[in-house]
Formats: structure tokens, sequence, C-alpha cells
């Protein structure tokens, strides 16, 4: 199944009833599968006027406590940000997915990475955070939107599943729950939800809160959250880790499939490599990073990303100086080949005198 | 006979009330209310005609319509 | 006819007893009373669910006493269709200012109409910004004097105030569109009388519907509450022709 449409899938799979969208390269086959999947499951399907109109449209579906979701691409995404900001202010659940495009601006239209900091830093004004999910795989892709549905549902709080346009495009076998077992939120069972004033005071979805010991205290409920995600929700995975590793290499989503598949050339000549793999962009896995990249046979990180370093920073911040931390990356919508990204490791593990030079007169020469 | 309450707590002292009344029997206080505002009082209450029209221009719905009998029935709200 | 003294105007139950912030005579107030006294009628207070937006009467959810939720600048009726779409069988409405729905919110009203989305629109039009104090609207008239046009609106540099009802009843899809203004009694009951009838088009499913309502803003305008009505009357309810532009009742065969 093509990876768009296996998130559309899960996403219905999930129990989720209700999908707002406007068209954008390259997630756009999602919402053409739902626009015949939706109603089959009695759920809504709107296209909405912009990407700021969708995102206050799932503000508002949001509101019904009924499970809702929207995806989008880079600016699509970046539209959005005043509703997810209000969203979170808000505490309501619902699930954003980036299929990311090259950026800025316009950008283009082939794969990358380079909504890291929009992500994982909040977007949009005020104290919140969104959690952020990256997937490797198609069947990860479906495992992560379904986790995303509950994780919402348990915060309170917007999450956001972040994949490239490669996740969006490729074609892999993928397995979803039986449909029967769909279960759905029962709006009327909700306590926050907005179902109708009958015989209680009446609830209202908000963020404003004119007094500042208010808007503090909402704050602070929403560090909370945050602060119980960094606890609970942490998730990573290691590709090859051993105590024979020379290098270490970070890398998320499909940036990190590519190094897999260094890492197993490499391991044909005798050079040992792992890769740690975080899935949870927020909470970033700092901590499990750090003990990987402290011991003693790990010589150098590496990060590899689909930008300019956005994610090093994270990097950097988990292993605070405590080993040397390189980057290697592409972006634009041009995907690392794997020859590239060994040419780096070997550079690390074995420094040659001239390595520098190369990088630096490639930089600009191809814009017009 | 019919007449009308004010709600001193309510009034904003806009006088939008005054103005209204056909019978010009409401006029403002001379003493301020707790939130510094002089409020409308009837001053004449033996002509007040029920007609509500001080009831509806008021933005504060201030004002509450007490009639008996028939002659609450010229209008129908 | 009973003898007993009985109460034959009093606040409606869908209003909350809370006073409220709005300035001395501004008329926000009484349109909340025609709101409420419509879910009220309609019997679907309790399960009636208002999109408030951001401006003076953001805080319209401490007054009217059903579900609220409140929208970032211009996006109610955003909110408003993502809401009623997942749950028609609740009555959504949005209560609106002028820079809310015709300035920033101009895409999200144009194409809510547009889609025929089941919903009310109160559309207050005051010709002013209110809660930032008194800056310049789309709807200012011209010479209108605000903080940001203190000569007064130049047509020649800002254009002429915008017609919401005009627009929104020249797209084809059917819906309720109708003009009123509450700066007088009898036009007050004209009010009651529209905004009960979107309402009621609501709870049928017939249609979108939306009244514009023009109000007044004695603080802003630098009037007395009194001189604001006369104002409105001399200046507004000419450029702002005061009638229903739109009826499914009567295009529904279109």
């Amino acid at each position: 199944m093509k990876g768009n449409e296996a998130i559309a899938e899960a996403a219905i799979r999930a129990g989720a009833e209700g999908y707002f969208c406007y068209p954008i390269t390259p997630q756009s086959e999602v919402a053409e599968y739902l626009t015949k999947r939706m109603p089959e499951v009695g759920g809504v399907f709107l296209q909405g006027e912009s990407e700021v109109a969708v995102g206050n449209m799932l503000f508002g579906a949001a509101s019904t406590g009924k499970r809702v979701f929207t995806t989008s691409s880079s600016p699509g995404i970046s539209l959005m940000q005043e509703s997810i900001s209000y969203m979170a202010g808000a505490h309501l659940p619902a699930v954003l997915v980036n299929i990311m495009r090259g950026g800025p601006g316009l950008g283009g239209i082939l794969p990358a990475q380079s909504d890291y900091f929009q992500a994982v830093k909040g977007g949009g004004h005020g104290d919140y955070r969104l959690l952020v999910l990256a997937p490797s795989t198609v069947q990860e892709a479906v495992d992560l939107m379904m986790l995303s549905f509950d994780l919402a549902d348990k915060y309170r709080n917007p999450v956001m599943m972040i994949g490239d346009g490669m996740i969006g495009q490729m074609m892999e076998a993928v397995e979803f729950p039986e449909e029967k077992e769909i279960k759905r939120n029962n709006p009327d069972e909700s306590d926050w939800a907005v179902n109708g004033a009958k015989d209680r005071k009446p609830r209202i979805i908000k963020s404003l809160f004119l007094d500042p010991h208010q808007l503090e205290d909402n704050s602070w409920l929403l560090d909370d959250k945050y602060e119980q995600m960094k606890r609970e929700e942490v998730r990573y995975e290691l590709y090859k880790v051993n105590a024979k590793n020379k290098l270490l290499i970070v890398s998320y989503g499909t940036m990190a499939r590519i190094c897999q598949t260094v890492i197993d050339e490499l391991e044909s000549e005798g050079i040992s490599v792992g890769l740690f793999r975080p899935i949870t962009l927020y909470p970033y896995p700092m901590k499990e990073l750090k003990k990987e990249a402290v011991k003693k046979n790990i010589k150098t990180v590496l990060t590899v990303e689909m930008s300019t370093a956005q994610m090093l920073e994270d990097v950097e911040r988990s292993i605070l100086g405590k080993k040397q931390i390189e980057f290697f990356g592409r972006t634009g919508g041009i995907v690392p080949t794997p020859d590239e990204v060994k040419s780096k490791v070997l550079e690390l593990i074995k420094p040659k005198k001239k390595a520098k030079t190369s990088e630096k007169k490639k930089r600009g020469k191809n814009v017009k | 006979m019919p007449g009308i309450r004010i709600d001193k707590n309510h009034c904003k002292g806009c006088e939008l009330c005054i103005r209204a009344c056909p019978q010009n029997i409401i006029s403002m206080s001379k003493e301020i209310t707790v939130r510094g505002y002089y409020f409308a009082q009837v001053h004449d209450p033996s002509r007040c005609i029920g007609c509500q029209l001080c009831a509806i221009v008021c933005p504060d719905v201030a004002i509450e319509v007490i009639a008996h009998g028939t002659s609450y029935a010229l209008i129908e709200y | 006819m009973s003898s007993n003294s009985n109460v034959i105007f009093s606040r409606p139950e869908a209003m909350h007893d809370t006073v409220t912030h709005y300035c001395p005579g501004c008329t926000h107030g009484i349109i909340h009373r025609l709101v409420a006294e419509a879910l009220d009628e309609l019997g679907v207070r309790d399960k009636a669910v208002g999109v408030a937006p951001v401006g003076c009467s953001v805080l319209i959810y401490n007054y009217i006493n059903c579900d609220f939720m409140e929208a970032p600048h211009g996006r109610a009726p955003a909110l408003a269709t993502g809401f009623k779409r997942m749950r028609p069988d609740m009555t959504v409405f949005t209560y609106q200012g002028d820079g809310d729905l015709a300035s920033i919110g101009m895409g999200e009203i144009v194409h809510a109409a547009n889609r025929g989305e089941k919903f009310t629109t109160i559309f207050v039009n005051n010709a002013i910004y209110g809660m930032t104090g008194g800056q310049m609207a789309p709807t200012t008239m011209p010479q209108q004097i605000t903080t940001t046009s203190p000569k007064g609106r130049d047509v020649s540099q800002v254009g002429y105030p915008i017609r919401m009802a005009e627009i929104l009843s020249a797209l084809v899809t059917p819906s309720y569109i109708e003009r009123v203004a509450v700066h007088t009694p009898q036009h007050i009951l004209k009010a009651k009388k529209a905004i009960y009838k979107a309402f009621k088009y609501q709870v049928e499913g017939r249609c979108y519907s939306m009244v514009e309502v023009l109000s007044t803003c004695p603080t802003n305008w630098g009037y007395t509450p009194q001189e604001a009505t006369k104002w409105l009357a001399d200046n507004m309810v000419p450029y702002y022709e005061l009638k229903c532009f739109k009826d499914p009742e009567k295009t529904e065969g279109f």
C-alpha cells in the first residue's frame, strides 16, 4: 500500500471520524483516498478553502470529543500554526501529519526533514509543545498514526506525525488491525467535550485567560503534560549498536533507513557502526542517546539529516560535549545516497588530509 | 397597574430607556451605585402603561416589566 | 386574565445574570438578549454551541448560557464548520464583529456561506474595532474618524465600507441573509424576528443563515449612547440597507 493511503486507512482503523484537508503535494493522495473511504465509515470528509481554515475546522471538530485529524505538507503546516497553538492552549486532542517537503518558502516538492524545528520546538506562539513522532517505514507510519490518536486523547494535546515525501509515496506491505475492532470516542461520555449544556454548567473551550494568574496556571498545566510525556512517551530504536561500534549515527525517518543500508555495507567491510534512531522527536530521547554516545568505543557521533542541521542541536543538547559530534546532510529535496553517507563515515573514522575542501565549493553554485 | 423594576446593579446609566419611554417617567438617580454609575429610576410609576419599550432598548437587560389585567396585551412581545 | 402581577418581560433563561463588560449604551447587550431569546424560544439552549470571536464580544461566553468555543480572530466560521459537520444535531452559531468577520475572517465566512454550512452567524457591524480602541474597520463609514483614520476614512486610499450582506447574498448557494439594526425599539423587534428566523432555519436544517446587525459603539465613536443611535440612523442605515437579501423560502427552486 502507498504510504499516504496507509496513513489514511490507519486513521480510519484508529476510529477517526473527521478529516479536514487542503490539497498539497506530496500528500494529496491521503485526501483522494479518504474522500471515498471516510463516508464509508460514516465519517466527515471536508476540503477547506485554505490550511488556515482547515486548522480551525480541526479545532471545532476536536471540540466535539471525536477523533479528528488532518494531513498536509510543510507550507500548509506553517499556515496551521495559529490553530495548533490555540488547540494546545485549549487542551484539545487532534492529530496532524506533516509529509515534509523541501523548504523554506514554496521550496520544492521532494522529500526533506527541514521542518524539525517547526514541529519539535513548537511552531506557534506561547508555551506549548507538540508530541512529535517520526516513522521510517510505512508499517511504522501506520502504527504511529494509530498511536497518535491514543496519545492525543491521553494528553488532550495535538500530536504531530512527521514523515517526508518518500514515506508518503513509498509502497510497502502493511497490516492493519481488524476493522470491526474500531473503537470510537463517544462525545456524550466525555467530561470536557462540548456536547450541549443539558443539566450541567456550560463548557467553554478557550485559550483566553486575561487574568495572568490563570494564564500562568494554564501554561504550567501544559508543562505538566510535557513532563509526563518525557517520563512516559520516549521511543527510540537502536540498530546494530554494540561494543564494537567505532561511530554512532543519529538519524530519524527514512533518512535512518538509508543509514541502515550504509551500516550493513560497512559491516561487511569489517567496520562496525551503530544507529540511534529517535522515534519520538518530542519528547526527545536525550538520556538514552547520551547513554549510548558516551560509551568508550564510540569515537564520534554523526548526525545525518535531510536538512541543514536541525536535530543536530538536540543531539548536542543530549551529549553535552562529552563526545565529538559531526553532521552530514543534504536538503532541498535531495536525498543523500548511501555512498555519500558512507564516505562521510569513513572520512571520520580514517581521517585523510584533504577531506574538508570538497564540501565548501559545492555551496550555492546551482542557485539561479 | 403595570410597572417596571430596574436592577440597579445592572444599570450603567446609559439613559437609552429615558428617551424610549413614551410617558417620560424615567430619570437618572442622584446617588451612584457601587459600580460608579447613576442608575435609571421611575419618578412617576402611576403613569406607566407597561409598553416595555424601556426594557426592549436596555442593553444590559436591567429592566423587568410587570403588568396585570388587560393592559399588557397591547404589545405582544 | 389573572389579576396577580405577572412579569411580561424579563431576562431570558439563556442569558446569565452577570453584568456585562460592555460600555454603557453599547448595543451588543441587546443583540445578546435577542440571541438568548431565540435559543429559548426554539428550545435549543441545551444543545447549542456558540463560537466567540476575537473582539469586544469575545466574552459572550460569560453572558449566554450555553456551551462555547473561542475562535482565533476571524476563524469562527471554520470552527463552526468543523463542529457542525461532526455534530449536525446541535445548534451552532458564530457571533462576530466587523473586524473579525469582514477583515481577517473574510475568507472563512465567504467559503462557509458558499458551502452552505448549516450554522447561523450573527454579524455585529459597528463600523469600528471596539476592543482594541477604535481603529478603522472594513465597515467604517467614509469620512468617519477613527484612531487609524484621524482625518476620516479616505475612500480614495482605503476604499469604501464593505457590505457583507450584499456580498454573501450574491453567492448562488441558498442561504438566509438579512441586515437589521438595534438602535430603536421597532428596529430591535425586527432584528428579533430575523435572528429567530435565522436560528429556525438552522433547526430545520434548511440552509446557512447570517444576520448582519448594525450596532452602536458610543465609546469609540465619541458619542453619548443616545447620540450614537442617532449617528447610526443618519449615517449607517442609508449606506447599509436594512432588508432581507436572501431567503430560501423565495429562492429554493433556483
